[in-house]
């Protein structure tokens, strides 16, 4: 067997597969934003227009773009203050337990998303659980808003992805070598000096791989904002949504999704750069 | 410092299973709605397990499940294997790095648009071939990981002592991988089992290829069902199970 | 090798998934909108399997057949604007009165409706109006304008849900207005979106498919609802009342259309025959607890029905006073943006 054609006749299948359903559908989305809206829906391939784009940077879809990045980046950092804490926390218990808790941390991601965003409606509503209690404690006279809003859709994306980013941090602290923490700690440095001048940056690019897949999925995430925003948080994966079942206008939802690949793309170039650089300085 | 640690770590744990419990403690709740307890009961499992929409959903979604898993990891696996010896492209890399990130929306409308222009019949088996294309993906990486310690002389020997290549990749390659390989196929039918809107826009009509999250989804949008909460109860024994598993498979991984 | 027998058994398993049986119709509806042992009955009937698909929504289907083609569905359930555009893009097979003799049985005006006079592509299969549901143990006074809705009084405020489906969105603005619910007229757009932005601070929820059970729970008062819905309210809490506001309502009309893509369309014409048999109507009537169309269905509904529901006895000639929403062709873009700008404020 030639040792050189033999990785590629390896690789052959699944890309063809990559590159058949998911590069060629995006081009063709890509393709889709230069055709009219037809009169009852659907594309008019007869008319080529640059019209989808204008429309998309018009003011109001900017707008929506920036709340989603807005919330995404809110769950984002909420995910990952909690996440840290917690993942340190278990980086530092004894092996057998490492085990146990890390299996408990990320249990809850396994069970079906829908469910774990069905039971926030559950306890948020008003007349839910969290609204009983809080009136059962005299804390509130009557109901509070908890569901239908933006606050309900950051704490569903924060509950839905936080074991995601405690498995990221906690294998990048697993990666790192006791012997840097020991050696600032012999040389004299508080355990505060020694975690924000060592641990953190060295953890830093676990935590931006945990950072950019919490944003990524928050930002074009439909079901959140779908059930508990009570269709009143906009997001831009309900946008696009809409634009393909309620408008029926494909090559404008062609559109905003061939802008939100670019977003995606600019956003994991930045962070391949940047943990890059960040390797770079640090040999 | 360290009990506030474990403070913490108490109260994560707390966020993210209190919400998991209500839902299994209002199962036994004969009253079905959320706000009364209404005596203990398991009628809901039944009226659960009677439902010939989630039955059929349930068996949808394994099969679903069980071939793009199955195709997914031979794919995946060969494509690892194939990347870790090829000379490194960042291109391939954004491929590969692709389904992971491309918003579910995004893919689901490309695949739909991509179907309907080539007059693709959607059912089930569209779902499987989009499935598969998020699940290589997260496959391949898993693999990918697990053969940056791979001792490749091994292979070499294998093939010095006569072995053909099909001999070295069965008797040599696959079993010292094989932790890796279950413990990506694990990920990819949780993914597969979980995932809802790629499935919602490749579907075909009806309820032959109404998937289990298709079915909750209308669930939810109608409105508070007391059988969800059984199903969540089911659903995250199920779930226990399966990690449980790769948990013991990913122990098998030397050096890990 | 190995891998090779596990790709071609899996293969072969994708293959088989996709078989189809001849003599069994496909309907799409929505989730109890019909009887739920409809299927028995109509295998009794008629000895044809049926399949009952459900979708959510208008749109959810509108897109699942715009995209097929139509493909694997014989008939669906959808209200008339969709109906329309359906028939418009060249999706729906002519309805043949010779082949559903029932049709006899449906009210004069059901076959004057504005979206298909006659019914040549569409049959209606339940109409009504779309007014206010609210609890009257709940509400001061009695609710009479859509203005209740748009501008709640302070107690009423989070309290209120609209329906999130983009057309009755827009329509209790467009009624309050004075103007017609098909209008894309810019300024009436402009006028009506910034009335829609301002109710959208003192709502509860868009909700399209459980206001009633939020009336039910306390956790709404005053809802925008299609009169039907509201009686499912009704029937779990007689505090639950319907009023068409002073502005009047649209006629909406769900309609049963047959795809031109249809494997059985003969069994799809039997299906739509049935369900227009007066004791067939009836039944229907009286488990959705809609008003239809079906004269004999409705002269056989038990009259304490229509006293405990009473948006059940409007008249066929009174509904056919108001407005029906339309396909709004190329206005729609401009529509979709008037909607998008609402869902975007905060």
């Amino acid at each position: 067997m030639n040792a050189n054609r033999s990785p590629w006749l390896l690789m052959a299948p699944g890309l063809l597969w990559l590159v058949a359903l998911m590069v060629v559908p995006c081009l063709l989305i890509f393709s889709l934003t230069i055709f009219e809206r037809g009169t009852y829906g659907g594309i008019d391939w007869h008319i080529i227009t640059a019209e989808n784009f204008r429309r998309a940077f018009d003011p109001l879809y900017a707008v929506i773009l920036w709340d989603s990045a807005r919330i995404a980046g809110l769950a984002t950092l909420i995910a990952l203050l909690i996440g840290y804490p917690a993942a340190y926390a278990i980086a530092k218990a004894s092996p057998r337990w490492q085990t146990v808790l890390l299996f408990l941390a990320i249990l809850p991601f396994w069970t079906n998303y829908l469910i774990r965003t069905y039971a926030w409606i559950v306890l948020l509503n008003p007349a839910g659980l969290i609204n009983g209690l809080l009136q059962w404690l005299g804390l509130t006279a009557g109901p509070i808003p908890l569901l239908y809003n933006e606050f309900a859709v950051v704490l569903g994306l924060v509950y839905n992805y936080t074991p995601f980013v405690i498995l990221a941090i906690y294998s990048a602290l697993q990666r790192l070598d006791p012997s840097y923490a020991e050696a600032s700690r012999d040389l004299g440095a508080s355990a505060a000096t020694t975690f924000w001048r060592i641990t953190l940056p060295l953890t830093a690019a676990g935590v931006a791989a945990g950072a950019v897949f919490v944003f990524v999925l928050s930002i074009g995430n439909f079901l959140t904002p779908d059930l508990l925003g009570g269709g009143k948080v906009q997001m831009v994966g309900n946008l696009i949504y809409d634009q393909f079942l309620t408008a029926r206008d494909w090559p404008f939802g062609a559109t905003l999704s061939s802008l939100l690949i670019g977003l995606m793309m600019i956003i994991l170039f930045a962070q391949a750069l940047a943990t890059r650089r960040a390797y770079g300085e640090g040999r | 410092m360290t009990r506030w640690l474990k403070l913490h770590l108490g109260a994560v744990f707390a966020f993210l299973y209190i919400p998991i419990a209500v839902l299994m403690v209002l199962s036994f709740n004969k009253a079905g709605l959320p706000t009364a307890w209404g005596g203990f009961s398991t009628e809901w499992y039944g009226k659960l397990l009677a439902n010939p929409k989630i039955q059929s959903a349930a068996w949808n979604s394994l099969t679903v499940a069980v071939i793009s898993t199955l195709l997914a990891t031979a794919l995946g696996t060969l494509l690892a294997l194939g990347t870790e010896r090829a000379k490194p492209s960042s291109l391939r890399e954004a491929l590969l790095f692709a389904p992971m990130i491309i918003p579910d929306i995004v893919l689901a409308i490309a695949l739909l648009s991509f179907f309907t222009l080539i007059k693709f019949t959607l059912g089930l088996h569209s779902i499987i071939m989009a499935h598969v294309v998020f699940n290589i993906a997260f496959v391949c990486a898993v693999v990918r990981a697990r053969l940056k310690s791979f001792d490749w002389s091994l292979v070499e020997v294998s093939r010095d002592l006569g072995a053909s290549a099909q001999q070295t990749f069965w008797r040599v390659t696959l079993p010292l991988i094989l932790p890796a390989v279950i413990a990506g196929a694990l990920l990819a039918f949780t993914l597969s089992v979980d995932e809802f809107i790629i499935a919602y826009f490749t579907a075909g009509a009806g309820q032959s290829s109404t998937t289990l999250p298709m079915q909750i989804y209308a669930m939810i949008r109608f409105g508070v069902t007391p059988e969800i909460n059984a199903m969540a109860t089911l659903i995250m024994g199920f779930s226990f199970l399966i990690v449980l598993v790769a948990q013991r498979f990913n122990r098998g991984i030397p050096g890990s | 090798m190995n891998t090779k027998k596990i790709l071609m058994a899996a293969f072969g398993l994708v293959l088989m998934t996709g078989s189809a049986l001849a003599d069994k119709v496909v309907i799409s509806n929505w989730d109890g909108y019909m009887p739920k042992d409809i299927a028995d009955k109509f295998k009794a009937a008629t000895g044809l399997d049926l399949e009952v698909a459900v979708h959510a929504t208008n749109e959810e289907i509108m897109g699942k057949v715009t995209a097929s083609g139509g493909q694997g569905f014989d008939v669906l359930f959808v209200s008339s604007p969709f109906a329309e555009a359906l028939h418009k893009l060249d999706l729906l097979a002519p309805i043949d009165p010779a082949k559903i003799p029932n049709l006899k049985n449906l009210y004069p005006e059901a076959a004057q409706l504005k979206h298909d006079p006659g019914n040549t592509f569409s049959v209606p299969y339940a109409w009504g109006t779309t007014g206010l549901c609210y609890r009257s143990d709940l509400v001061k006074g009695e609710p009479s304008s859509w203005n209740d809705l748009l501008n709640p009084a302070d107690d009423l405020k989070g309290k209120t849900t609209m329906l999130a489906t983009d057309r009755w969105l827009m329509a209790p603005a467009f009624l309050a207005a004075g103007v017609s619910v098909n209008t894309v007229d810019q300024a009436a757009l402009d006028k009506a979106r910034d009335q829609l932005v301002a109710t959208k601070k003192t709502l509860l929820a868009y909700d399209d498919t459980t206001f009633y059970s939020k009336l039910v729970s306390g956790e709404a008062s005053l809802v925008e609802a299609w009169d039907g819905w509201c009686n499912y309210g009704i029937a779990e809490k007689p505090e639950i009342k319907y009023v068409i506001p002073k502005e009047g309502s649209d006629l909406w009309v769900d309609t049963m259309v047959i795809t031109k893509a249809a494997q059985n369309p003969d069994g799809a014409a039997k299906f739509i025959d049935f369900l227009l048999s007066a004791e067939n109507g009836k039944w229907v009537v009286e488990n959705i607890m809609y008003k239809t169309p079906n004269k004999a269905g409705m002269d056989s509904v038990d009259p304490a029905m229509l006293t405990q529901y009473p948006n059940m006895a409007i008249a066929p000639a009174d509904l056919l006073k108001y407005e029906q929403l339309r396909d709004l062709g190329d206005g729609a873009k401009a529509f979709a943006k008037t909607v998008s700008e609402i869902m975007a404020a905060k």
